[in-house]
């Protein structure tokens, strides 16, 4: 019989030695393939400005990155003292946190959890239960705050307890439908059993401020605006969840979520006991919602059911995607540029600029246009011209219609057709032809698709001072599902995502 | 080693009268099989002829309907997989199943997720020193390495968990056939060191070479077993897996 394990394994053996010395005058040694093992890096190895750039960034510290957020953050209310920019700033730290949280689910875990906002939600409601005069429980914040992350620890907990044999679409629908119950039970919670526990639709009202040993934490300033402490709270709890997360994720508990995301069955053959990994991910990103919940209930001083509708999970989940699922400074950078376009969006004069800025990155980046570019912006304008000297001459009620003011609105109400009013017929027929036209120019080549383009261009322009411009709130999201698709065109894994390694 | 094919050798592994099925699908059929301790053993066979569900069935990840799985003596038929590992075995997939995005130091720690932490250093030393290529290679993502190379990660993982027991699904596969003899040489390698395998293959000459015993699996029955010396004499064999 052999002797110990340990003794024997310890001794280099024979096929080891020879492997390592691969220039051995036997053959090759196993596995010794050098152009088979840098072919992979050879092709994730970007080339140029764009890949040095990459690299460089890549170099910089987590904790560098994390000092800049934090920094840039505080630095808002320094910068501006308008109320407005400085609850917009507040609402982006939200939106960090909240992704932080779906990063570990969805990012992590590789569980596709729908129901995550309701997590959210839970945390606001816990909140508002254990700081109003709803059950006349008035808790202190340095105690409340910590239960209601509890709280959502446990909840998750449990919602994944009948969801952790599921993987894929069945998770999915398990995970919605448990956020439709949510809604429903908070919606219908005015009256469980005779007892209100919710108020319904009508919402928990008069939640406590923040409040730590003795300090309270005002909502409104003197003038009634946004109360700036609360963006620095936000701020700490962010900073405390991001450090604790990357050292989460640097943990043996991390890689092994990561190695369920890539192949479940592989990790259970590890031994790992991938129920409770999968537990573990689903409560540690219920739990980080429910404390992000805490923040937003006591800001805004109430809770409704509307505040966690579906749009609400559909932004958290475009900025994992967007940023990078797995990446935690990908998702926080997806954060921050989704919810500070969602505002520029709603400015007619802001989205306008964004989308002529939207248009020549286009042409440049998906058309591949330079010499042409000029010719096609030439035609473009030049078109526009005639068109609108044409229609003007007809009748000037056909051109007078130019909304909103400022450089960019001077300067297109020069060349695009604007009537005051509308023919109904106009918008569908003109919007439903501009898809038609894109569509068409991806099978189009050469001269023949500049030709089209320039008509292409100019009907986009009618199209968005026209249709989409009238309607700023679903343009908004118009135009954040373009910038999506053609980031993910660019960049399949989102802005800082993981390349996915195929194994072969 | 004729030690090792001694009766009187502790029994690790052993099947006993197991029958798998898939649906109404009657896989295995009433089989058997042993492993003892420090021996060599391949499991032969064609397609569909019961070799991956063998080892889902000793693994746990299928069930069998009647019969037993005996782990160093211990029931463990109704075992979770984790269990099991936990009790000294260990799988090189077929297919390898690396984990690609991480790297090999990463995909090696995963293999001793059961080890208590004091024993890693020792786990990644014994493992570095059996393939020393994995050290240069450690901080490389295991997705970009050569097949030949993945095949060292996989056998490094299993083996960082210490097992008793090593299971083997087709180490061949994929390989070209310098890099297969190679690894075969590398399996032998590990066993000599004490380690307990089963190899199940479809390469019948080169591992009967290696292997102390030999089974030989068809439509879900265990045809033929013994030494391997006499099953690489045996006719049958040669005409229906040797192509002579």
């Amino acid at each position: 019989m052999p002797g110990p394990l340990d003794d024997d394994l310890t001794r280099p053996l024979e096929g080891a030695a020879e492997a390592a010395s691969a220039e051995g005058p036997t053959g090759p040694a196993v596995g010794r393939d050098e152009w088979v093992a840098r072919h992979g890096e050879r092709i994730t190895r970007r080339s140029g400005v764009a890949g040095t750039l990459e690299a460089r960034l890549a170099a910089v510290p987590w904790w560098a990155w994390l000092t800049l957020l934090v920094a840039a953050a505080c630095l808002v209310p320094v910068v501006s003292d308008s109320g407005y920019v400085r609850r917009v700033a507040f609402d982006t730290v939200v939106f960090m946190l909240l992704a932080l949280g779906l990063n570990i689910v969805v990012g992590w875990g590789g569980l596709l959890d729908l129901g995550y906002v309701a997590f959210f939600g839970i945390g606001a409601y816990a909140y508002a239960m254990l700081a109003s005069d709803q059950f006349g429980v008035h808790l202190p914040s340095i105690v409340a705050i910590p239960l209601v992350a509890l709280i959502g620890f446990v909840a998750g907990w449990l919602v994944g307890l009948p969801s952790r044999r599921l993987t894929g679409d069945y998770l999915a629908i398990v995970t919605l439908f448990f956020f439709q119950i949510f809604l429903t039970f908070t919606n219908n919670g005015d009256d469980v059993f005779g007892r209100s526990l919710t108020n319904g639709p009508n919402g928990i009202l008069d939640l406590d401020a923040f409040s730590f040993f003795g300090w309270t934490l005002s909502t409104t300033t003197a003038q009634g605006q946004f109360g700036i402490a609360y963006l620095y709270a936000a701020i700490v709890v962010f900073g405390i969840v991001y450090v604790a997360l990357r050292l989460l994720n640097d943990s043996r508990t991390g890689r092994a979520w990561r190695s369920l995301r890539e192949d479940p069955l592989a990790a259970e053959l590890m031994g790992m006991p991938v129920n409770w990994l999968k537990l573990l991910a689903f409560a540690f990103g219920a739990s980080v919602a429910a404390l992000t919940g805490t923040l937003t209930a006591a800001l805004n001083g109430s809770v409704f059911p509307q505040d966690f509708a579906f749009p609400l999970l559909i932004a958290v989940y475009t900025m994992v995607i967007l940023g990078g699922a797995g990446s935690q400074l990908g998702v926080v950078i997806g954060a921050i540029l989704i919810s500070v376009l969602l505002e520029v969006l709603r400015d007619p004069g802001d989205s306008r600029s964004m989308f002529y800025m939207l248009a020549l990155l286009a042409l440049v980046g998906v058309f591949r246009l330079s010499r042409q570019l000029a010719v096609v912006l030439g035609g473009t304008i030049v078109l526009g011209f005639a068109a609108r000297a044409v229609a003007g001459a007809i009748d000037d009620r056909w051109t007078e219609g130019m909304q909103g003011s400022g450089r960019v609105a001077d300067w297109s109400s020069e060349w695009v057709i604007v009537p005051t009013q509308l023919a109904s017929w106009i918008a569908p027929v003109t919007y439903i032809g501009l898809i038609a036209l894109v569509l068409m120019l991806s099978l189009l080549h050469g001269w023949v698709r500049i030709a089209v383009l320039v008509p292409t261009l100019y009907l986009a322009a009618f199209v968005w001072e026209n249709v989409m411009l009238a309607k700023p709130e679903p343009t908004r999201y118009v135009v954040l599902g373009a910038i999506l698709v053609a980031v993910m065109i660019v960049r399949p894994n989102g802005l800082l995502g993981e390349r996915r390694v195929e194994i072969v | 080693m004729s030690v090792a094919t001694e009766t009187a050798t502790p029994q690790l592994l052993q099947l006993e009268g197991i029958n798998t099925y898939y649906g109404q699908i009657h896989i295995l059929q009433d089989s058997n099989l042993v492993v003892r301790e420090g021996e060599l053993v391949c499991l032969l066979g064609g397609n569909a002829s019961g070799k991956s569900t063998t080892l889902k069935t000793i693994l746990g990840i299928v069930r069998p309907r009647t019969g037993r799985v005996l782990l160093a003596g211990e029931d463990v038929t109704r075992m979770p997989t984790a269990h099991r590992i936990r009790r000294g075995l260990a799988i090189v997939p077929e297919n390898r199943r690396l984990f690609g995005p991480m790297t090999v130091l990463e995909n090696l720690e995963m293999g001793a997720y059961l080890r208590p932490r004091s024993d890693l250093k020792a786990e990644f030393e014994r493992v570095y020193t059996l393939f020393p290529l994995l050290y240069e290679r450690r901080s490389q993502l295991a997705g970009t390495l050569s097949g030949g190379e993945q095949q060292m990660v996989a056998m490094g993982r299993a083996l960082m968990s210490k097992p008793k027991l090593l299971l083997m699904d087709e180490p061949s596969m994929g390989l070209a056939p310098v890099l297969v003899e190679r690894s075969f040489e590398i399996i032998q390698q590990v066993n000599e060191a004490g380690v307990a395998m089963l190899v199940v293959e479809q390469n019948a000459n080169v591992s009967l070479s290696i292997a102390h015993r030999g089974y030989v699996l068809s439509t879900g029955r265990i045809v033929l077993e013994g030494k391997a010396a006499d099953l690489l004499e045996n006719q049958d064999l040669r005409k229906a897996y040797l192509g002579r």
